[in-house]
């Protein structure tokens, strides 16, 4: 049973991946990236990380997604030549496609033979039942402290420093 | 609860992570390139989580895929602000053509 959620939650996350990688349409590709998260998520709940998964979903599908959305929506091409029929079509020239087709499998056969030749030996128990939430707040406020407040500082920065960007701008005027 | 061998869980993060890369190089978009950077993000944390079941007592493959995400909410919210402000200046979102230093 856990064993056919793990290949079908793996198999959804991989095929809407691959979905992304062949969709000339950028909206259809957040749109798979979604599904993939949303698979990646369920892998988490399955490895025992509950909190994990709730934040992966919060998280990027909350904040990241919407974000990239628009993104896309709003670096649109403001032409009309543009033919209505397929818009946020994404140029892919042949070179690229090729290097990187080249290095994804690859990289990928490289991966799989370090992994085949691993011979991982776990110690360690395995079994978690218990919800991770507590191990997590636990440790964060304790051994993880330091890391902790400068992911705090990391995400005022970055607020400040993206809302400082992202201000003023007219592109209208740049024409 | 059936153990999963942590080298499917390790097989699927390669996926992710080379399918990520590819995204990363053939799409010609700066936010295509994103799309790919967060999906090798989530390869990575699929690799932490998998080795912190072993460890239940501290779970620090755990907290370090926080932190990751974290991280990438950062970096994303910074790179689209970059991004659009190359959009206002060049008018264009296809990172071969921003090549003005090139000149």
């Amino acid at each position: 049973m856990e064993l056919a959620a793990f290949y079908g939650f793996s198999g959804l996350a991989i095929v809407s991946a691959l979905f992304i990688l062949f969709s000339r349409n950028l909206i259809y590709a957040a749109f798979a990236l979604f599904l993939t998260f949303l698979g990646v998520a369920a892998l988490y709940v399955l490895a025992g990380a509950d909190f994990l998964a709730v934040a992966q979903i919060m998280v990027y599908v909350g904040g990241i997604l919407v974000l990239l959305i628009f993104g896309i929506m709003l670096t649109q091409k403001a032409e009309r030549d543009v033919i209505s029929s397929t818009p946020n079509q994404v140029i892919i020239s042949v070179k690229r496609q090729f290097w990187g087709f080249l290095t994804g499998i690859s990289l990928f056969c490289f991966l799989t033979y370090i992994i085949a030749t691993a011979n991982f030996t776990m110690t360690g128990e395995t079994n978690i039942s218990r919800s991770t939430l507590k191990t997590i707040g636990v440790e964060l406020m304790t051994s993880h402290l330091l890391p902790f407040e400068i992911a705090a500082i990391l995400l005022l920065v970055a607020l400040v420093g993206a809302a400082y960007l992202a201000l003023n701008r007219n592109p209208l005027s740049h024409d | 609860m059936i153990n999963i061998p942590v080298e499917h869980y390790l097989i699927v993060a390669a996926a992710l992570f080379c399918i990520g890369l590819a995204i990363a190089i053939t799409k010609q978009h700066l936010i295509g390139i994103l799309l790919g950077i967060e999906l090798m993000l989530n390869a990575v944390n699929i690799n932490l989580i998998a080795f912190s079941r072993h460890d239940p007592e501290k779970i620090g493959g755990q907290l370090f895929a926080l932190f990751v995400i974290v991280v990438a909410a950062a970096e994303i919210t910074v790179a689209l602000a970059i991004i659009l402000r190359v959009y206002g200046h060049f008018r264009t979102v296809e990172p071969d053509k921003v090549s003005e230093l090139k000149k």
